[in-house]
């Protein structure tokens, strides 16, 4: 993956000297004569979690995909320092596999099952490991497929809209959960969303991403929980980057 | 060429009959299949028994003469004499072993070839034509080819077999493993499958369940290709019991033999449907 950079020079970013996990510079990947990224950079460091925000077709979900390894043809440089994970928007469980197994395929490890359950506790899905997935309804799904990318401890996690096909209620339970297990494990986080104030709620730096660049960069309050109230200006200006005026988004 | 001079040797109207109703050659695939409670439901059993007894009554007064049908009692006699004589055991090892050599070869032909020929556009290219082709001709009908290929040993009644078993397993597992979810194996990729993890965990478990229903199929087909074959050319088995039969118009022995043939199909049947419900539990959870 690294394009001609030697591993100084990816894990550390001279002007912070913080750790660099996620480091892109120009990247472009074409589809036919459609660029989708396009000459795109981005830097994210340790433990920062960052949220992706642009309209349908902006490129964000490519992105993700580069920087999973599921996307090998592009020019420009992405360069990933440590273990990647992905949450998907659907959960992907092997419908065959118990939810414990599921949790630790391609896992190499010694006690699978021990590890598993822990795991599953950290989501709280502590009775769930001998059920089948058809039988989880689709948060506990979600979250099984959280267990299942934290237990590989990533220095990268990626999330994409893994909470865009749940209810609002299981959603805000999610984000909870989320902002929790990050707290504890604190991998760099790249959350891909269309949705403003999830990316607001959650998100140390916010970016807005539009015709295959980022366009914008927004840093809501350092504190969490953060109340609604406090990111309404944020929110305008967010939405004003993605086009849409305030009578629009109410 | 048409499978009809196969159709020379067939057996008559009612007794085909019978066999369609034995040997599931077209099995209904394991969605559409309700589960059924293994409680049995009493009144189906009413018209069975009663036509049982309007055949027994028929032979007793005379109406259906034994000569054309025996009477359901002398079925019952006729086997026990070859059950004690040990003729039945031996026809049913002989007929067992070819229909299971030629089962096993067939369906694992079927099943490398249907996993090879899915999991690339290359692998695909190369086998499936071929075999598309092969598939068309006329099964039974190739009898005389493998009889001169093979002798009438044991060889051709095998490889029928083997052959009217690949088929279906090579097309179900094909279709089953083209199948497999895009998103699962990228989702593979992902947390770093091995390509042979990828095809334990993930290709071939979802390509279980349309395998299964080409197994069900193959074995049906198995059994009507052993009762062809063994017609042709018997010299020992289940068929030779019943060709011998008919040259001496034992017409009870002939029938007692096409009733091991078809509970032989619906107990093998029988093993497949707990094999489904075995593996396929994941589905209903």
């Amino acid at each position: 993956m690294a394009n001609g950079m030697t591993a100084d020079e990816i894990t550390e970013d001279r002007i912070t000297g913080n750790r660099v996990t996620v480091r892109v510079r120009g990247l472009v990947k074409a589809f036919g004569s459609r660029r989708v990224l396009d000459g795109l950079d981005l830097t994210v460091r340790g433990g920062e979690f960052v949220a992706l925000l642009g309209r349908s077709g902006s490129g964000k979900s490519t992105l993700l995909r580069v920087l999973a390894g599921l996307d090998s043809d592009t020019t420009g440089e992405s360069t990933v320092d440590g273990t990647v994970s992905v949450a998907f928007q659907q959960p992907r469980l092997l419908p065959w596999r118990k939810v414990w197994r599921n949790v630790v395929l391609g896992l190499r490890t010694e006690q699978p099952r021990g590890v598993a359950e822990r795991a599953l506790a950290e989501v709280r899905l502590d009775d769930s490991a001998e059920a089948w997935p058809v039988t989880l309804s689709g948060g506990e799904a979600q979250r099984v497929s959280l267990a299942r990318a934290l237990v590989r401890e990533p220095e990268l996690l990626l999330l994409d809209e893994p909470f865009g096909a749940l209810d609002a209620l299981t959603r805000l339970a999610m984000h909870r959960l989320v902002t929790e297990l990050w707290t504890r494990h604190r991998p760099a986080v790249l959350l891909v969303t269309h949705d403003v104030d999830e990316a607001l709620a959650l998100a140390d730096r916010v970016l807005v991403l539009d015709h295959g660049r980022i366009v914008a960069e927004h840093t809501p309050p350092a504190h969490r929980p953060r109340k609604a109230a406090e990111l309404v200006d944020l929110r305008s200006s967010v939405l004003a980057d993605l086009g849409v005026t305030e009578s629009e988004a109410a | 060429m048409s499978p009809s001079p196969s159709g020379v040797y067939a057996r008559p109207e009612p007794t085909a009959a019978d066999h369609r109703a034995a040997v599931p050659t077209s099995p209904t695939s394991p969605e559409s299949r309700p589960r059924r409670r293994s409680r049995l439901r009493l009144y189906r059993w009413i018209s069975p028994v009663v036509l049982l007894l309007l055949w027994q009554a028929a032979s007793s007064t005379g109406l259906l003469p034994s000569s054309t049908l025996a009477s359901p009692s002398t079925l019952v006699r006729t086997t026990a004499s070859l059950i004690a004589d040990g003729e039945l055991r031996d026809a049913f090892l002989v007929s067992g072993q070819r229909a299971a050599i030629g089962f096993v070869v067939g369906a694992l032909a079927g099943l490398a070839l249907g996993v090879a020929a899915g999991l690339s556009r290359w692998t695909d290219g190369l086998l499936d034509p071929p075999l598309q082709m092969l598939r068309t001709l006329p099964l039974l009908g190739l009898s005389p080819l493998l009889i001169i290929w093979f002798g009438i040993g044991e060889a051709p009644k095998i490889v029928l077999v083997a052959l009217g078993t690949a088929f279906p397993m090579y097309l179900n597992t094909h279709s089953g493993v083209k199948g497999t979810d895009r998103q699962l194996l990228e989702t593979a990729r992902v947390l770093g499958f091995t390509r042979w993890q990828r095809l334990w965990h993930v290709v071939l478990p979802s390509a279980l369940p349309s395998t299964l229903v080409g197994l069900r199929q193959s074995l049906g087909i198995a059994w009507l290709t052993l009762v062809v074959a063994e017609q042709i050319n018997a010299n020992a088995g289940l068929g030779e019991l019943i060709t011998n039969a008919a040259e001496f118009l034992r017409d009870d022995i002939v029938v007692v033999g096409l009733i091991v043939y078809a509970v032989l199909g619906l107990v093998t049947d029988a093993l497949v449907r707990l094999l489904e419900r075995r593996l396929l539990r994941w589905r209903t959870g």
